[in-house]
This record gives structure tokens, sequence and C-alpha cells, in this order.
């Protein structure tokens, strides 16, 4: 099985993929726009004009090689410029993590794909080497910004090169297109929307940060479900089903809404976001300034002070 | 963290792998994550679920009940490579990223959320492991010495029988509501093994040819400790199940179940008089011996639990006692040497040795535990590692030529300290990082005791390496003070007018023959310990009468027989007064605080849970 739905050639796994065959649960929001023909002469798949294969939130390695081969995806390194001078996935382009962050408006991103040659419609996998994180969080910026056909690489960068697989020191460019601009603000929330839901039936409040720092200190009333759940040691997400029983476990259904924070940029929350997205829960939103801005205007705070539990790590 | 991938465990090993023990069942996970979900929804009562979920391994954490302990039981201690793995990556995801060596041979994930629990169960479950009955009022793991199969002095492996134990009573019926927790241990030989402590002790013996066991019964430790009695001179090993059946049946009739302060069966054996008692244990044994079927005789099945098909080497030299690399060392050794001259002995078997990996108060990081896992594969034949009760690891037929590899790698992960079989290797329960119970943080202090004396180097004084040093948060046992060279357990004293966190310290406690429970000395603030540790040693570098040892001079003082200025336990309550003596709370407040802790000292505790 493969992520791809709606590209018509079959992509024939060289192995059998243990990772599970996310059907898109957001498929029909995606294709409702009918995928136009794109008005950039340059898009990826050079000049075929054909439908751009239409991705999960998670792309599996034989799907992403294939459409490397064909020319018809746009691969974003979000690593350091040093990092990704040294050596990247074919074909990739270089957005580091930290020229998202900075863009301070909407418009910025809209630039910052423009100039990486991702236009509406371009497939994009993106990847990082910590665990996925860093990826989701450039991932999330892509798709608030308008760009749904968003994608994570299930492995590193690291995982990828222990594999074995085609690297390159090519630093690549691509000619500049245009993207529209049209904000899916469904998928974000501040502080004030977080208060406004707080309590609401069926509304979750995620702390994806780790146990520790969760039970220092938290926006009250959140759940924790830390980042470290999410991944193994062979993929930065784990099977559909394990996170759906998670989820159960802790009571969060397709129908909930989920409200994701971290520590302070949203980029362990981000990695929540593909997570819940993948296991089904349609409404699921990132508090991308996360516990850090919710301090800084002095919101109120859980803490819990009645045992030495950092005295436990052997860190 | 996990930035690399990790191909460890698909890494072939030289040696066959250990098959899966089997101790955990599917289908208690579903159950137990349902039973939480019921319990969310009000649909069970509080005792109702906290019953079920003590007795499924998870205790309630600290002052916060939707969190848990999970104790994974780990019978005699023996763990694979694999289970290792698994747990790492399930400490990782939902506990701390840390895993805990407990004093019972359990290992420990703290703070797992109770939605997570079953999650936690389910991976168990694939390596073959079991959180069933590791709390509540069931048989806890089963222990045996580490050093059951390579002692010099054994005279057979108790560890088959150990396991066919825990096995015949692990969800057996007979068990499952006793009148409070029973602890059952097989030691290896009289020196090695906590059997004198336990409700039911083990060790091997023979009369002639004939295989089996002395038994001690009545034994433990908590707020009140008893040394175990010798049921008899001799128990074959086909009448073994049959004692260990009697014991329980008469406990679960005539045990306690009004006090749960003194329902543990060593109170009953107590009130009941150890000779009524016996009396009561000889009698019912005959009728459970003759009413035993055939199959419940079968379904203790020791011969199967001996691992056939592995042929590791015998032993093909002379008796030597352990630890036999006891060379001197001195204080510019290279940290190699130091190392093997306080983590390795010898086995009996030539050639071979045992290693011991030093832990902080049984702490493991996640990364580390993949880590310990590689090199088993690598470099044990055995395949396994043991837990022990001192809260490390001990790696087993581990060849002499491999050593130094051996060390470089454990450098690789952090794991390279000294110290392990040593005064320096100090014991702490969990105290206040996780406890109910707990009114100090022992947990810590254990670690900075070990940091402490490891900096000074008094883990290379050959004089004091017998002697142990064992802390617990709160008179109940669990940091096992009674049997140390020098124990503490946590209190609260007020001192010039303020609560500050204090230890009552214990002298003279072992568990070996002949050994006697640790005695009162006198009351410690908490941030007084380690000075006072270090002064006790000073006092004995200048008492103590040619080679003395530190836990034989600290033995004669509990007798009244020290021979020079320091004679009794007053002298050296004395002789320690300038150390143990705080000021008053405006001029150091920092002494009126714990470790951990920037705060005021409160002593706050919750009921606790040993007692379901």
């Amino acid at each position: 099985m493969c992520c791809l739905i709606s590209t018509p050639s079959p992509i024939i796994s060289a192995k059998k993929k243990k990772s599970q065959s996310v059907i898109n649960p957001n498929y029909e929001n995606r294709t409702s726009k009918k995928p136009k023909k794109s008005n950039s002469s340059n898009e990826t798949g050079k000049g075929e004009q054909s439908v751009q294969p239409i991705l999960s939130y998670l792309i599996d390695v034989d799907t992403l090689r294939t459409l490397i081969r064909k020319k018809a995806i746009r691969v974003v390194d979000v690593r350091r410029t040093e990092e990704y001078n040294q050596g990247h996935i074919e074909s990739a382009v270089s957005i580091p993590l930290a020229s998202v962050l900075d863009a301070e408006s909407t418009e910025k991103v809209i630039t910052i794909m423009q100039d990486a040659g991702i236009g509406d419609h371009t497939p994009v996998a993106v990847y990082d080497d910590t665990f996925g994180a860093l990826a989701a969080r450039v991932a999330w910026t892509f798709q608030y910004a308008g760009h749904a056909n968003t994608s994570l690489l299930e492995l590193t960068f690291s995982q990828w090169k222990n594999h074995g697989l085609e690297t390159e020191k090519k630093i690549n460019k691509f000619p500049l297109t245009h993207h529209s601009m049209n904000v899916n603000k469904d998928i974000y929330a501040d502080a004030e929307y977080v208060e406004k839901t707080k309590g609401m039936e069926n509304n979750f409040l995620l702390d994806s940060r780790e146990r520790l720092n969760f039970l220092t200190e938290h926006i009250p009333g959140a759940t924790n479900l830390p980042y470290t759940m999410l991944g193994t040691q062979e993929s930065i997400l784990r099977n559909t089903s394990e996170i759906k029983r998670f989820l159960e476990n802790r009571r969060i259904s397709s129908e909930s809404e989920v409200i994701a924070y971290c520590g302070s940029v949203g980029t362990l929350s981000g990695l929540a976001y593909y997570a819940l997205k993948m296991a089904g829960v349609k409404n699921v939103r990132l508090y991308s300034k996360s516990f850090k801005d919710w301090k800084r205007l002095g919101k109120p705070v859980d803490e819990f002070n009645d045992a030495n539990y950092w005295d436990l790590s052997a860190e | 963290m996990k930035n690399v991938l990790n191909n460890s465990h698909t890494k072939k090993s030289l040696y066959s792998p250990k098959s899966n023990p089997r101790w955990g069942r599917e289908e208690e996970t579903d159950i137990f994550s349902q039973r939480v979900k019921l319990f969310r929804q009000g649909k069970i009562s509080e005792d109702d679920f906290r019953r079920f979920r003590l007795q499924h391994g998870a205790y309630g954490s600290r002052l916060q009940q939707n969190y848990s302990m999970v104790r994974i039981k780990i019978p005699s201690g023996e763990i694979t490579p694999e289970q290792l793995e698994k747990i790492a990556s399930l400490a990782e995801a939902f506990s701390i990223g840390s895993a805990h060596v407990s004093t019972r041979q359990n290992i420990q994930l703290h703070w797992v959320q109770l939605e997570d629990v079953s999650e936690v169960m389910r991976g168990l479950v694939e390596v073959g492991l079991t959180t069933r009955e590791a709390c509540g009022n069931t048989v806890r793991n089963v222990m045996c010495s580490h050093f059951a199969g390579v002692c010099p002095d054994e005279l057979f492996d108790p560890t088959p029988y150990a396991m066919a134990i825990a096995r015949f009573f692990l969800r057996n019926p007979m068990c499952q509501n006793l009148p409070r927790k029973f602890k059952i241990n097989f030691g290896c030989c009289q020196k090695h093994g906590l059997m004198r402590v336990a409700d039911i002790g083990l060790v091997p013996s023979k009369r002639d040819e004939l295989k089996g066991f002395k038994i001690y019964l009545g034994g433990g430790l908590g707020a009140a400790s008893f040394i175990g009695h010798e049921l008899e001179d001799f128990t074959p090993e086909d009448k073994v199940l049959a004692t260990c059946m009697t014991v329980i049946r008469l406990f679960d009739r005539h045990g306690n179940r009004e006090n749960m302060a003194r329902n543990r069966m060593r109170y009953l054996v107590h009130e009941m008089g150890w000779t009524k008692f016996q009396q009561l244990v000889l009698k019912e044994r005959s009728i459970v011996d003759m009413t035993i079927s055939f199959s419940t005789a079968k379904s203790f099945d020791f011969k199967s639990e001996k691992d056939i098909s592995r042929r590791l080497p015998e032993s093909t030299r002379a008796k030597i006692k352990l630890p036999v690399i006891n060379e001197r060392i001195n204080p510019d050794a290279s940290t190699y040497d130091r190392w093997v001259h306080t983590n390795v002995v010898a086995q009996r078997q030539e050639g071979y040795n045992v290693v011991f990996v030093t832990l902080g108060a049984g702490d493991i990081t996640s990364s580390q535990l993949r880590g310990l896992a590689g090199i088993i594969r690598d470099l044990s034949e055995e395949q396994s590692a043991r837990n022990t009760p001192n809260q490390n690891f001990a790696i087993r037929f581990v060849r002499t030529e491999d050593l130094s590899n051996f060390y470089d790698k454990l450098s690789n992960i952090g794991l390279a300290n000294p110290g392990a079989l040593t005064i320096a290797s100090a014991v702490g329960c969990s105290g206040t990082t996780s406890c109910n119970l707990a009114i100090t943080n022992s947990h810590r202090l254990a670690k900075e005791v070990q940091l402490k004396l490891l900096q000074l180097g008094l883990d290379i004084d050959d004089s004091l390496s017998h002697s142990t040093i064992k802390i617990s948060g709160c008179p109940n046992s669990c940091g096992q003070h009674e049997i140390a060279t020098i124990g503490f357990f946590g209190g609260a004293s007020r001192i010039s007018g303020s609560m500050a966190p204090t230890y009552t310290m214990l002298f003279g406690g072992s568990a070996e023959e002949n050994g006697e429970l640790g005695k009162n000395v006198m009351r410690v603030p908490a941030k007084r310990v380690i000075d006072t540790i270090l002064k006790i040693v000073e006092i004995y570098r200048e008492e103590r009468t040619g080679n003395e040892s530190l836990d034989a001079w600290i033995t004669g003082i509990v007798k009244g027989q020290g021979n020079k200025k320091i004679r009794n336990l007053d002298d050296i309550k004395l002789a320690l007064s300038s150390v143990t003596n705080l000021p008053s709370i405006t001029e150091d407040p920092e002494s009126y605080r714990d470790y951990g802790n920037d705060v005021k000292f409160t002593a706050k505790t919750a009921k606790g849970e040993c007692a379901a």
C-alpha cells in the first residue's frame, strides 16, 4: 500500500512496508478544490500538466523516491543551512526552520514557498534530523498559509542515510513560482482561543512536552501526551492504530476538538498535530506560540510541587 | 531522544538468545484499559479500582492519583537484552525517560499516566514480562541471589526453583487475596541473598546426595522487622512446594485482616510464637503433601525452568571465595583498574566474571538501557543480566579477556563508574520523588552520598568495601536500612523550634548468616548525613585495631565492645554531635530544607497503598 491517493500510476513498493496505509481523513477537503493546471510554467513535473498527486500526512520512503524520480514533488530540508550543504536528500531545497519561525507574516511564508518553487498544488515533503518535530512545524506553517498538500517524511535524515538511500550535495534552486494565499484559520489557536474553549464539551488541550516538564507546570486543564509517545526508533510516527488507542484511552475521539501546545514554538506539538490528523481527529489546532506565550501573558498555570520527581531522572 | 536508527535489536549475537519467559498475558492489558475507562466514568468505586490496579502492578504516585508507578516483576532478577530494550522504549514513551531498579529486583517506571498503564503492560507482554501481582496482597516478585549459578559456595543453582515457585503462585487463586503482601526470596549460599528477611526464605542444601533447601519463615523488614526462623534442618526438594503452599494457606487463614499495620506474616509468627507456628506448619504440610493433586504437583516444574538450550561452562577449578580480584589498589591507579577492583568478581567457572554496573540509586536512562542490552549481547555468554537488591545490574559469564572492551563500551554510555561492590554504592528507595508514604528525599540523598564517596575515593579503601549504606524515606523498609552497616530512615523533627527533614541512623545491620538487624543510634538532619558518614569513617580510621574492617568495628560498638575511646553507641553519639547539631533556621536555612527543595520543609504524606 502507499500513501498516494489520486495518482493513477501504481507505485510499486520495493520492500514490504510495515507502516500503515494512511488514508487522509481530509481527503475530501483537499480534493474539493480540483487540482488546477499549474499557472506557473515551471511547476514540478516538468510541464507535465497532469493531476498532481495529493499526499497524505505522512509519506513513506518508497513513495517519496518514486516521486523524486518523476520530479513530481518538492522536498524540503528544514535543517540548518550548513547541515544542508553537507548533504541532503536528492532534489531537496533548504528552508531552515528558523527562517519560517522568523517570518512575521503569512505573506512572508508565501514568499518563502514561492522562492522554493512551490506552487498551489505542488506536493511537498518535509524532513528534519531530529525526530520529525521541526519538519512538522514547517509543514504545519505551509498548511496554515494554505498549502494543504504538505506531507512529512516518515524518516529523519540520519535514518534515511543509515538506510543507504540517495543523498547529494548539490544546492538545489527552483524558479520562482506563484502561490496564492489562503490562510487556514481552522488549524490555528492563540491564548484567547484556548481560554474561550476551555471546559467546552469534547474540547481537549493537549500538552506535548515530556512528563517531567508537564508535572512542573502546565496550562490548567491540559492533558499530557508527550511527543515521546508519538514516534518509534524506526519512524517519526507510530502506526495509526496505536496513536488511536492512546487517544481513545484519553477519551479523545475523531469528533473531539484538540488544541496542541508545547514549550515555546510549537515544534513538539506540531508533530502531535500530524499524529492526531493521521489518527483521524478532524478538528486539530496548533497553539503555535505555546506555553512561553501563555506565561508571557501572565495566564494562570497549574504547578505540582509535592514531589521531587526531577531527582528520578538518570540524565 | 530518537535521533538515530537503532539497529542493535536486529543484530545477531554470537550466543543464542534466551527464550521468552511468558510471564505476561495480552488479555490482561485490554481488561486494564477497560477498567480505567469504567473508573473514569464513575462506574467502579475508588476502592475496587485501587485493589484491581494494585493486583496488576500499578501503584499510586505521590499525591497524584492520575499517575502510577508501574512495577515490572523480574523473577530472580533475570532480564534479557530484548526486555531491557523494550523497557527503554516504554520508559521513553510513557514514563520519564529513565527506569529504576528496585531493592527487590523489580524494575519500576514512575509517573506513568493512568491512561497509559495498559500500553506499558502491552509492551511488556511482547517480551514476556508482567506487572501482575507486583503490588497488592499477593505473592510479590520472587527474588534470587544474583550469584546463583556462579557462586563458589553454592551447592546447586536455585534459580530454576525460584522461577518455578514464581510461576506456580502467579495468578494462583490461593494467593489472590492474602491478608497482606507475601515475599519469597532464594539465596545461593548463606552469604548471598535476602532469605532471612522474607516471609519464606530458601537456601540450597543437601543431605547426602539429595537436593533440598534450608527454609526460613517469618522474616521481613518494615516498621518492625524480624529475622526469619529456621523451619527444620533440611527440606527435600519434593517437599518445597508443599511447604510454600502450607505457609501461604496458614497465613491466609490466620493472618490479621483488621490491622493493616500489623498484618504481615511476621507479626502472626511473632504473636503466635515460633514453636507453635512451626508445629502448625509441619502438621498442615503433611496434609497438604498427601492431598496435593498430581496435576498441581506437576505445575511446579523446576526442571523445565532450567535453560537446557544453553550449555554454559561449568566449574573447572577448586573453590575460591568471591571476590578474587582483590589485589590492593592505590589512589593513582587507572580508572580501568579501579573499576575492575570495585565492580568485577571472578566466577567459580574459570575465566569468567560477573561485572557489576554502577547506577545511582537504581536510575538508568533509556539510551543507557539500550546500550547495556547491546553490551550483554556482545559480551555475556549467558545473554542476560540479573538486577540486584543493591539497585544495579550484574552481567555474568563475561570472559576475562573481554573486560577492558566491556569497560570501554560502558564508558561510551556513561555507565563506567566504579564502586558498585563498595560502600559508595548507596541504596535509596524512591522517597519523595514518587512515593505517598515518604517523608524525605532518600532517593536523591543516596545519589549524593554515592557521588561524594566516589569523589573522595572511598571506594578503593578495602577496609570499607564490605560495609553498606542504605537509605529509606520513611520507617517502612523499602531502602532496606535495617540490613545496612550504616542505615538511615527518614522522618521529620522539630529542631530549635523549626521542622527539619531528619534521618534516624542505624548501625550494624546485615542479612548474612548470624547477621542482625541494625540498632538505632541517633537522629541526623538530612543535610548532615554525608558529613556524618565521613566523620564515622574518620573516627573509625583513628580507632580501628589492626586490619579491622569498618563493619566489624561498627558491630563491636553496637555490642559495647569498642576497645578504644569509642566503646559503645553512646560514645559515638557524643562524638558525632558536633556534626549533627544544627544552628537555628535563621543562621542556616539551607539545613532545614530537604534535597531537591528550595522551600521550607513540611512533612507531607498520603495513605500508603502497600496494604490495599
